[in-house]
């Protein structure tokens, strides 16, 4: 059922073939030059090849995906920290599920499992609360990562331990931001990228008061983008439109999630309980200011305080080409490791891993087309 | 490969490749999900070491000649581990005679005897025991089986978790049928016989992973007397495969490289509840590749579509039954979706266990 800005009412209407084919027709109508555009999320990147909309636009556009699977862009050094506080005897280690198989250096929270760790997935940090009220004598770790999207909920987590005296619980911190990534593609001496289709659950949380800035600097428009059919379809035809008119603004193709100031009790949750930090991207290196660490008065919080893995060193695989892969620079079926040394089962690196993983999505989808 | 100096920290030299596979030096949760680690561990362990002609079929159930019983049987066997034992819609009793009657009916078999194995863990109440027992009896009369033969064995406290049923089963093959993954040819429709993938979403429900209720039912049942009449109706049926553990995915991919042929599907054919569609959407799984326990994949030729979809449709469980799709000669091994936006995607087996999206 429409409402009344004339966008479809359910969830259903979002995948309405006819109407997306409409959009995919206005794209083709309204392209004349070559555009090299980039998804940022994983989330995207996976609904792309789901529906095989990649398929249906001109062949003069090119999307590349960017590096927004929190997953895949977890630094190695977190993720042995992680594996090496889950063997601790008496640690309780709680993640999202899609962390569990992330190769370390050696291992992943699955193999720790197997050996006896005390490993076990939650779907919201406040169960790793719980779990740490219902166990007392055992220390709960929770391992936060993701984007601005999981932030509010990891200092939820911490505010509530905190409000519950609770001793026992701590949080590895591991969130990433966006905006400093897009700082990092964009002034990389290789980018390719003209046009954004900026991440729309990141901007439900935060809007979009970020990126004109950044457009403006780098002289690349960005379009706010949802996560169905019809969204992605409608973010491109709003990126290409900008792109062939010559016109450099940040538009927003999710308006039924996000608002320019986005959610603002979310947003001085993340700001009372962390501060930007410098954070590794797995694959991609170091950028400024691109993490939420704790605040020094919630660093009792900090598992990396709690326990002292010691200086990890960290060994990635020599083959995998994850971080070309995730700055958008190669496709994955580029790798001579894709789909015959690294497949879901046995990952070489982290965007095999993850369902949002670039490379994942594409062996699921698109290994023989 | 950097060498750790670190004493603190376990040895992180070694393997870059982490994730247990087939060279995997223990049994993972993954080597169970019906998808290709199962396959490759059923491959690499088991049918290189106690595989005959029987077994290389690679059904659900085994299809033997007897001359003395002047014609073939199907045999069967699955064990039932599932987690809680009572979820919506049925229970471990329930699960454990239709799964079994329903793998014997996929030959076009007509089951007529099991047997029950019983693992016990000490301190399990009785009164559950009752109650699976007696939903076992119910589902035994619904299939018209008997339970014939039955081994009981008890573990000591946390050596099992409350109850496991291994049940094996047995059925004739009526003359000249030929049924199994190896048949489908190129031309042949592809039939389902309902919607996808609430047993899953029930089983979690039950387990409280769901965070919210999703009024799904399990839909496990035995489906011996459905298949029994679309066979009296359409005796030329090819392949007969119940979408379990990986789902209709995992099972078409099984059907393509059985059969060396191709799948192609119309996505927006395939039936889906709409709370299925939405604790999916939740969750990030894909319907697709969840379990089910009360359908069937019916493929046969394109002319018996009409009268078989029908047939189908006479059951309880078959109300729903709808043509998904066809087979093609080209590009053998392969299961292709097509969506209704005109564009395609492989549709891979699933690779290990199931997980949850996270943002």
């Amino acid at each position: 059922m429409p409402t009344e800005s004339g966008m479809p009412g359910f969830l259903s209407g979002y995948r309405d073939a006819d109407r997306v084919k409409k959009v995919i027709e206005q794209i083709h109508q309204i392209t004349n030059q070559t555009w090299t555009l980039m998804e940022i999320c994983g989330g995207q990147t996976h609904a792309i090849m789901q529906f095989g909309l990649d398929q249906l636009f001109p062949e003069k556009i090119e999307l590349v995906h960017g590096p927004g699977c929190p997953v895949c862009v977890t630094a190695l050094e977190l993720i042995d920290q992680a594996l090496w506080i889950a063997q601790q005897a008496n640690v309780i280690f709680t993640s999202f599920g899609d962390m569990l198989r992330v190769p370390g250096s050696t291992g992943n929270l699955f193999s720790v499992r197997a050996s006896g760790g005390q490993v076990r997935v939650v779907y919201s940090p406040m169960d790793a609360v719980k779990i740490a009220q219902e166990n007392p004598e055992k220390e709960v770790v929770f391992f936060a990562i993701g984007f601005e999207t999981t932030a509010p909920a990891n200092a939820m987590a911490v505010l509530q331990a905190e409000k519950m005296g609770l001793q026992n619980f701590s949080i590895l911190p591991a969130n990433v931001c966006v905006p400093p990534a897009m700082h990092a593609i964009l002034s990389s001496p290789a980018n390719r990228i003209q046009g954004f289709l900026a991440a729309g659950h990141v901007c439900a949380v935060m809007g979009y008061w970020e990126y004109p800035p950044i457009a403006k600097q780098y002289q690349t428009p960005m379009v706010v983008t949802g996560f169905e059919p019809l969204d992605l379809v409608r973010g491109v035809y709003k990126t290409i439109g900008m792109l062939e008119e010559g016109r450099v603004d940040v538009e927003n193709a999710y308006p039924r999630a996000v608002t320019f100031e986005g959610n603002q009790v979310a947003q001085s949750l993340i700001m009372q309980v962390f501060e930007p930090v410098d954070r590794n991207w797995r694959g991609i290196g170091t950028i400024p200011k691109s993490g939420y660490g704790l605040q020094e008065n919630y660093q009792g919080f900090d598992a990396t305080h709690r326990f002292d893995a010691g200086n990890i060193q960290t060994a990635e695989s020599e083959l995998c080409i994850a971080g070309q892969v995730l700055q958008g620079i190669k496709k994955p079926v580029e790798c001579p490791a894709f789909g015959s040394l690294c497949t879901p089962q046995s990952p070489l690196g982290a965007p095999m891993v993850s369902a949002e993983g670039a490379c994942a999505a594409y062996y699921q989808y698109k290994r023989e087309t | 490969m950097m060498v750790n100096e670190n004493p603190k920290t376990p040895n992180m030299q070694g393997l870059i490749c982490p994730l247990p596979h087939t060279q995997s030096e223990t049994v993972v949760i993954g080597h169970g999900s019906g998808g290709s680690m199962t396959r490759d561990l059923i491959q690499n362990i088991f049918q290189s070491r106690i595989g005959n002609d029987a077994l290389a079929e690679g059904n659900d159930a085994a299809r033997l000649h007897f001359a003395e019983l002047g014609g073939q049987v199907a045999i069967s066997t699955d064990s039932h581990v599932v987690s809680p034992l009572f979820f919506p819609g049925g229970d471990i009793g329930r699960l454990a005679v239709a799964g079994t009657v329903n793998d014997v009916a996929m030959l076009g078999a007509r089951p007529t005897f099991l047997t029950a194995g019983f693992i016990l863990e000490e301190g399990f109440p009785i009164k559950s025991l009752i109650q699976i027992i007696d939903s076992i009896s119910k589902t035994c009369q619904e299939a018209q089986v008997q339970i014939i033969a039955g081994d009981t064995k008890v573990v000591e406290k946390g050596k099992a978790d409350g109850l496991f049923i291994n049940t094996a089963g047995f059925g004739l093959i009526p003359e000249g049928r030929q049924i199994g993954g190896q048949f489908a040819q190129p031309g042949d429709a592809v039939l389902l016989s309902g919607s996808l993938g609430e047993h899953a979403i029930a089983v979690l429900q039950a387990r409280g992973e769901l965070g919210f209720d999703s009024g799904i039912q399990s839909d496990v049942a035995p489906l011996n007397h459905m298949i029994a009449d679309l066979l009296d109706n359409v005796p030329n049926v090819h392949v007969l495969r119940d979408p379990t553990r990986g789902g209709l995915a995992t099972s078409l991919n099984e059907i393509a490289c059985q059969s060396e042929v191709s799948i192609h599907l119309q996505e927006d054919q395939i039936p889906i509840l709409p709370n299925v569609r939405i604790a999916c959407e939740m969750l990030g799984f894909d319907p697709l590749y969840l379990a089910n326990e009360g359908k069937v994949i019916v493929i046969l030729p394109e002319e018996f579509v009409d009268i078989a979809l029908n047939s189908l449709r006479q059951s309880p469980y078959g109300a729903m039954a709808t043509r998904i799709g066809t087979i093609s000669q080209k590009n053998p091994g392969q299961v292709l979706l097509h969506t209704a936006f005109g564009s395609t995607r492989m549709l891979s087996m699933l690779s290990g266990e199931i997980l949850p999206r996270i943002c």
